[in-house]
Parts: structure tokens; sequence; C-alpha cells
């Protein structure tokens, strides 16, 4: 079917023609070329005119600020002053050099460790536990995203008493244990776990929900000719139910390495600053450039930093794909 | 207006208080008429955070002028001045009058063009009526007046007399004033205080008392005047640091981040026995202890000279509308009634000389910390402070120090390396 759209509106407008066209050509059919050069025109651009707004937008939005923040880092830049005279790579130069950005990016890599792993897994055993016959599973499985949806602000309080040193909860129930408190943010692998609760807390109901939903897409049958030839539910768990939903686990292992990298709420909440610990115990690669950029004024050096976030991010995603493909080559 | 002519500048800044007295006594009625016919519909936004004890004061101005002041207040400093230097950057946004905190000053200065110069709109009649060095670190480096003090932070220290008295140490507030005439001193009640057998630390944070001592001594602190880094050639900074480490060493603190949450339920479950207080953390100390606290705490003179910590300035930003009326407000606010009023309201300590003497302010008594003659101990202090210099770098070597020495009090690291850290990122800092 021909899309012949808005043709026939204004006819008593003479329409643009080619300039091949005879001049003593009957209107009528210059009518119809011109219609179906408009509906070529139409089926050859709309599509690219309806997606149009959104890389409009995400060229003024995304594109733009990316090229601006590298301009940025090329210069001696500061908040309100300004522009102070190019500095070519010098900002690369010392980001190399500098031991601030190395242990936050130690860090940003060990709380990515000690959060992401045990949260992949446990999301994992709990989506398959609710894709089984349970009583109220709906009830279980709202339940589960329900951290998502609590706002930022109420897990800061609700965090901040958990794992204060002196009046925190966790450490007054240890010391009715007889045991010694923890001081929570000085030491770097408590701070580190104390971190990874509250990514795993607020993302593990996410990520439940999407295994669960790649479990749902499994045939049922695969699993009763597996109890029938005796395979109990571990065994069934392992090779049937995490061969078929590695695409989705990949996927997620993507999505966190993403958010991961760019770690900067929870640490910031945790810390309430930007310097995480007082040694940089938890200082993440996205809060050292905060503190460049914001306290330090440094505008120049914090746009080279997250020059080098982008920059980690697009090796990781690469590393992650080249893994795929070789499961997949595999299998 | 010529600058820096000093004849007769307090009889007009008195006559000029006594006319705005004169309208605020005038009827509500006629106030409104008057607003309607010259400025109703000017709208002016203040900016400023914390509490600043403005309330009263914005009421009558408006009753005063006709004009509609919208008060916009922040929380924390930290965020204040965030959203502040984003504005400035900007160019818009900023509100038509916004306070300037000491520690920001230096780098808002450095953006003096961003502001307009008082001295145009008759603020240089004021100068009689500040504390000299108040009125000098309000102008920019050409000269320019760019903000109008509002207050000052003199020190004093907070004490649980309860706690004194348990350890068999006097509880008066002369008495102890008089015991501790310098930080040596101030140890060895602290080492009496432990030897008592106290569970209770005798300081909250030794970070504080650290502040406290490099701020006694004036002038420069981290950065000299070129704004370069002399932190390590500064005797002063090294003395303040081995004081804090001797406290830590001794035992005597309770090792707490001052305004995190374990530091807050440390006041208000009184794990310590002192701290310092410049005059604004009274109201801190005060809500953080609650109702159970009152009565328990007292405040006594500080070791050693003086010493100002904290205060603020009234600026009028260039992207303001209505700059004219915008330093009528600023004006108003840092009169003579103005500092009274954010006194009486908020006890935010005058950095008007005038208003310190007044009766209104030495004779005033808090009775949350146990009647303690709060005005007297803090104007006194006032009159005769040292001002200093902090360099649009001092924030953040300062962040960097602070941290240091809490680790350095919890226990985490030892002093040497603790100094010999602080320097290294102090001077990363301000590379």
């Amino acid at each position: 079917m021909k899309i012949v759209k808005g043709a026939g509106t204004v006819p008593d407008r003479e329409p643009p023609v080619p300039g091949d066209a005879p001049a003593g050509e009957p209107r009528q059919e210059r009518r119809t070329r011109w219609q179906s050069l408009r509906g070529r025109f139409d089926r050859r651009f709309s599509p690219y005119l309806f997606i149009a707004p959104y890389f409009l937008l995400f060229g003024i939005f995304g594109v733009f600020p990316m090229l601006f923040t590298f301009w940025v880092s090329l210069h001696d830049w500061s908040f309100i002053g300004g522009k102070a005279g190019f500095a070519g790579l010098d900002n690369y130069a010392f980001l190399v050099t500098d031991a601030k950005f190395w242990n936050a990016l130690l860090n940003t890599l060990g709380i990515f460790v000690v959060a992401i792993v045990p949260q992949l897994l446990i999301a994992l055993f709990l989506a398959d536990t609710l894709n089984r016959q349970l009583r109220w599973r709906g009830f279980f499985r709202m339940g589960v995203i329900l951290p998502y949806v609590t706002s930022i602000a109420a897990m800061a309080i609700v965090f901040g008493q958990l794992f204060g040193r002196d009046f925190g909860l966790i450490n007054l129930s240890l010391e009715s244990f007889g045991l010694d408190g923890i001081d929570w943010r000085s030491n770097r692998l408590a701070s580190w776990v104390a971190i990874a609760v509250m990514i795993d807390w607020r993302w593990l109901g996410f990520n439940t929900l999407i295994y669960l939903a790649a479990m749902q897409a499994i045939p049922r049958d695969l699993y009763e000719s597996a109890a029938i030839d005796g395979a109990s539910r571990l065994r069934q768990f392992w090779q049937i139910t995490v061969p078929m939903v590695r695409p989705t686990i990949m996927f997620t292992v993507i999505i966190a390495t993403i958010g991961q990298m760019q770690l900067f709420t929870e640490p910031v909440i945790f810390s309430a600053d930007y310097r995480g610990g007082n040694q940089n115990q938890f200082q993440t690669v996205a809060m050292l450039m905060f503190e460049e950029a914001r306290q330090l004024d440094n505008f120049g050096y914090g746009a080279a930093i997250s020059w080098i976030i982008f920059v980690l991010i697009v090796i990781f995603a690469v590393i992650n794909v080249l893994f795929i493909s070789r499961i997949r080559s595999a299998t | 207006m010529t600058r820096g002519r000093r004849g007769g500048r307090a009889a007009t800044a008195m006559a000029g208080s006594a006319a705005l007295l004169a309208v605020a006594a005038c009827g509500n009625g006629e106030a409104d008429e008057a607003g309607e016919s010259t400025g109703g519909d000017v709208h002016l936004v203040l900016e400023t955070f914390g509490t600043f004890g403005y309330d009263e004061l914005i009421s009558r101005f408006e009753e005063e002028t006709g004009y509609t002041v919208d008060h916009r207040v922040t929380g924390e400093h930290p965020d204040y001045a965030e959203a502040l230097e984003q504005n400035i950057a900007a160019g818009s946004g900023a509100g038509d009058v916004v306070a300037l905190e000491e520690a920001h000053m230096a780098k808002m200065l450095e953006q003096g063009d961003a502001f307009h110069d008082l001295y145009d709109y008759g603020a240089g009649e004021m100068e009689e009526h500040f504390l000299d060095w108040k009125w000098e670190l309000g102008h920019s480096s050409d000269g320019r007046l760019i903000g109008l003090g509002t207050d000052v932070g003199s020190l004093a220290i907070c004490y649980r007399w309860d706690l004194f008295e348990e350890a068999g140490l006097p509880t008066d507030r002369d008495e102890l004033t008089e015991t501790w005439q310098t930080w040596e001193d101030f140890l060895e009640v602290g080492l009496e205080f432990r030897d008592a057998g106290m569970d209770e630390a005798f300081v909250d944070d030794v970070g504080q008392f650290y502040t406290a001592i490099t701020r006694q001594a004036g002038d420069a602190i981290y950065l000299n005047r070129d704004d370069e880094l002399i932190m390590d050639s500064n005797p002063v900074v090294k003395e303040a640091f081995d004081y804090a480490a001797r406290l830590a060493e001794e035992d005597l603190t309770a090792a707490l981040d001052t305004f995190s949450d374990d530091w807050n339920a440390g006041i208000q479950a009184g794990t310590f026995a002192t701290m310092t207080c410049p005059a604004w953390m009274l109201g801190q100390v005060e809500e953080s202890a609650g109702d159970a606290g009152e009565g328990l705490w007292d405040v006594a003179g500080v070791p050693g000279e003086g010493g100002n910590w904290g205060g603020s300035w009234l600026a009028v930003p260039t992207q303001s509308e209505h700059p004219e009326e915008a330093a009528e407000l600023a004006k108003f606010l840092t009169s003579t009634e103005g500092h009274l009023g954010a006194w009486e309201e908020a006890s935010n300590l005058p950095s008007s000389v005038e208003t310190l003497e007044m009766d209104e302010v030495q004779g005033w008594t808090r009775e949350y910390f146990n009647d303690a003659p709060t005005g007297e101990i803090f104007a006194e202090g006032a009159l005769d402070l040292q001002p200093y210099y902090m360099g649009s770098g001092h924030v953040g070597v300062h962040e960097a120090v602070g941290a240091y020495i809490d680790d350095m009090q919890r226990g985490e690291i030892d002093p040497e390396q603790a100094w010999q850290d602080a320097l290294a990122e102090a001077e990363r800092a301000v590379r």
C-alpha cells in the first residue's frame, strides 16, 4: 500500500518541479509524479524523522557534553573562574602518576567484586525459588523489588544508623555478644562490605526479576523429563536453569559493570562527603572526580578523570562482549 | 560616596536607623500604602544557610519598605556554597542578597566582578560600627566593598558541669576560665579528669581543638598572602597538630568526627565532658542534646588568646535585577539594629562593635546552658579578635589535615605518619 501523506491538501499551490520537466506537460501528470516522489521520500526518510527527537536530545545532552568534557580536560579550568590556559595532556599525565587515582580505581574494582558477585548469585537462587510453586508467590515477587523503590534519602538515614561506630545497630548487637565493634568507615574491607550491602539491598530485587523473567521462558518439559531421569533440584538448577539463562546473566553483568564503574551514590551517602574515609579507604573514581572538580576546583583534572571512567567502561564492555561470543561459539 | 573618610558616619548611621525606626513605628496601613506607590512590586530573594536569625528582621524590613522578601535557606553550608558557585558561574539564579561564609569568602572575592561594589550604594558610611578586620575582609583585592559583615564566632569552651563534679573538679565557669589560662593548663585538667577514673572522654574531637588553636594565632594559617603553602614552615600549625596528638595519646578524646551521627549521639548520651564552642555552636549543642541535656552544659572562657571561628558576609551579585533595593536589604540586616535582631533570634554574635557593647548583648544569659552569661563571654572575646588570612585553597588543605587528625585520634595512624601524609595531600590539593 502506498502512503501518500498530505497529498491533495494543498491542491492550488504549484509544487516545485524538477528542472527537466517539459513545459507543456498536462497538469494531471505532473501531480501524480509529484505524489510518487513524495511517497518515496516519505518511505525513505520518515522513519529517521520519527527517531530524530531522541538523537537530537542525545546529541545535545549526551554527545556534546562528552566532547566538551574532553575539551575541558585539555585545559587548566576552574569552575567559576573558567578557562585558565591550554594544558595539553598534562591532566592525563598527572593522572597516571596520581596515587589517589589508583587508590580510587582499586576501591571501585574492589567494591565491584565484593558487591556484584554475591548479588548476582543470590539473585539467581532467589529467582529460582520464586519460579517454583510457592504459596503467596505474587506477594514475594513484589516484595523483592520494594527496596528498589525506596527513596535514597531514607536509605541514607537507615544505613547511617546501622553502620555507626559507637551507636550503630550492628555494633551494638556485636557488643551485646561480647564481640568488638567494627569501625565501618576506617577499615577498608569493612567499608567495602558496608557499601556492598547498601548496593545489594537496592539492586538485588531488580536482578532477581530479570532472571525470573528469563527462567519463565524455559520450557517446563525440560524439568519434567529431568525429574523423571532422577535429577535432583540442585542438578536441575545447574544443568538446566543456569545454561538456559546464560545470555541474561551476561546482560546483568554488563549492566552491573557499567553501573559499578560509576559508583557514586552509596559511598557518598556512607561517607557524607566526597572523600570516602579519612584515608580515602572507599573513595571511588567518580567520587574523586567530584572532589577534584567541585571541592578543589580543578575542573580540567575532573574532566580527565571522567574521560578515563568512560574509557574503562568501554574496555570492560569489550571484554564482556568477547567473553560472550566465546561462550556462544563453545556451545 | 567618598571612601575612607571617617567623620560623622556614626551620626549618619544612627540618624538612618532612627528614620527606619520612625517608619516602623508608623501604623501598618501607612507602611502598606507607601509600599504600593514606591516599591510594591519589588521582590527580593535573600539566600542564606544554617541559622541567620533573620525572620523577625525580614518582616520588619518588608513593613518599612513595602518590598517582598523571599528568604531561601539551605541547611548545610557545603550544599549552599556549591549551588551559589553554580549560579554565580552561570550568571543567573543567585539571590539578590547572598551570604558568603568565611572559608568560602576568599574564593568568592576572586570573583569580585560578579558582585556589586557596595560603596556605590552608600555602604561606606557603615564602616564605623564594624569590627575593623571584619570590615577589611569584606573587600576584594582591588578595594571594592563586596561583603558587609554579619556574625563572628568568638571561642569558648562548653563543658558538662555534672561530669566535672563527678571527677572532683571545680564546676564554676569563672573558676575554670581562671584554671585553664593556657592550653597546657587545659590538658592538665584533662589528665586529672581521666585519672579520676571517669568513663567519659575529656574532649569530643581533637580536630576541633587543632582548628581553634590555629585560628587563635591569627594571620596566615596554611597559605600566605601570595597563596603559597606555608603549612610546613608555619610553627603555629605544627604546634596545634602536636597538641592534638598529645590529647589523643593521653587518651583524652572520644574520637568523634564533628557533625557525624556518632558525634550527635555522643552529645546526647554525654560521652565526653568538653568541646570547643564558637558562638554558633551553642545552638547545635542545644539541638543535639535536647531537653534531657538542659542545665547540664555550661560555658567557660577559652584557653589561650581569644580567637575567631566562622562568620559570614552579605553580598549583592551583579545579576540582581534590583541592586539598589538589594543593597538596602543587606545594609539593613548588617546595621546595628540588624545585628541585634540576629543576636536575639539566633544568638549569632554581632560583628558590629556598637551592637556588641549594647546591654542587650552584654547582659544576655542562656537558660539552657545553666544561665551562663554567654553575651558577656562571647562579646568580650569578639572585641579583641585577631583576623586571619585563609586563601582560596584553605578549605581543601584543611579538609585533608582534618581527615588525618581524625584517623590519628582513632589510632589508625601514628602522629608522625599522619603529619607526613597530611602534608603530602595538602601539597597535592594546592598544586
